[in-house]
């Protein structure tokens, strides 16, 4: 190697180190600064509730059947018109989802005939315990709007005696 | 540790010490290099300069246990791989931690089946579960947080 290639390969040298100096650095500062998620991406479940305050969840139990990792339990109850929950027969008395089990595929928010569970874009869950990390319906289900009474409400009979609800009739004369 | 059935209670002293060594345990934990699966991957990426586990005191993942802190169980662990894991963490210094990562390591996550491990508390003591398949590398450092304010907390009595 003769002395013109050394002295090339320091100036090449020190120019990668200069060019590497005035890059800024790709790093995000985390808990601070947030990547920005994609609007699909399948964080945490959330439970929803129509404008109403009524939940849409009926208990059916086909995101249970439809999860593969068996992460969610659901028990069903009776909806009264003096007690209900949720529009049709039958509300969930019970929903746990045990977050270590689930991973995250978003096979439920499919299965469901009302769109009651969402997995929306916020962080997965951490914490101490195997305990803790089973979300119970109260973690699950968003607070009502805002003047709209929670669950249970007291409806007038006949007002909800479907589940799912009715497509609104097709306008013949279009 | 002792310490304080030697000295008896000093009050302050003991207090402003269990900060300080509090303070030096959390702020520099070094993780055994232990990838299973593909949580490891996220566990690479949390590492690389784009999320920098260095700007919490993990500077670098040791490949032998006996210079490491925390041992991040990333994947799922087969029946086999469990008397290694075990023998792994028995050889590790004391003071010492163990994040289960993403779910397979928590508690088996879809492998529920023989030959997976259900949940590595089976064998050595959690302290922090992960969620996720696998875990964001945010996911990675909310639970790394979680470690340390535990180790803030962890008083006197218990050190080892």
């Amino acid at each position: 190697m003769g002395l013109k290639e050394v002295l090339t390969r320091i100036v090449v040298g020190f120019a990668t180190v200069l060019k590497t100096v005035t890059r800024r650095p790709v790093t995000i500062q985390y808990p601070e600064q947030q990547k920005p998620m994609s609007a699909r991406f399948r964080g945490r479940h959330h439970l929803k509730r129509y404008e109403d305050g009524l939940e849409r969840c009926i208990g059916c139990a086909l995101c249970a059947a439809a999860c593969p990792a068996d992460a969610i339990y659901v028990e069903a109850g009776e909806n009264t018109d003096e007690e209900r929950y949720s529009p049709g027969e039958r509300y969930a008395k019970t929903y746990e989802i045990n977050m270590l089990r689930c991973i995250f595929c978003g096979y439920c928010e499919d299965a469901c005939p009302t769109n009651a569970i969402v997995l929306e874009p916020i962080e997965f869950p951490t914490g101490y315990t195997r305990e803790s990390m089973i979300y119970t319906k109260e973690m699950l289900l968003e607070s009502p709007p805002i003047n709209v009474p929670a669950t249970p409400q007291r409806t007038p009979p006949g007002k909800y005696d479907r589940a799912i609800l009715p497509f609104p009739p097709i306008d013949e004369s279009q | 540790m002792g310490l304080e059935q030697k000295l008896g209670d000093m009050g302050i002293v003991t207090t402003s010490l269990e900060k300080v060594v509090n303070w030096a345990r959390s702020n520099a934990i070094w993780p055994m290099l232990f990838g299973l699966a593909c949580c490891a991957i996220e566990m690479m990426s949390a590492q690389a300069p784009r999320y920098d586990l260095s700007r919490f005191g993990m500077e670098l993942m040791r490949a032998s246990p006996r210079q490491s802190d925390l041992m991040i169980v990333a994947g799922r662990v087969s029946r086999k791989m469990a008397p290694v894991l075990r023998n792994l963490y028995d050889q590790m210094p004391d003071p010492k931690w163990v994040i289960a990562m993403g779910d397979c390591a928590s508690c088996g996550g879809v492998f529920n089946n023989y030959a997976i491990v259900q949940g590595v508390d089976e064998i050595v003591p959690v302290d922090v579960y992960v969620a996720g398949c696998p875990p964001r590398p945010e996911t990675l450092i909310d639970g790394i947080m979680k470690l340390q304010e535990k180790i803030r907390r962890e008083p006197l009595k218990k050190w080892q």
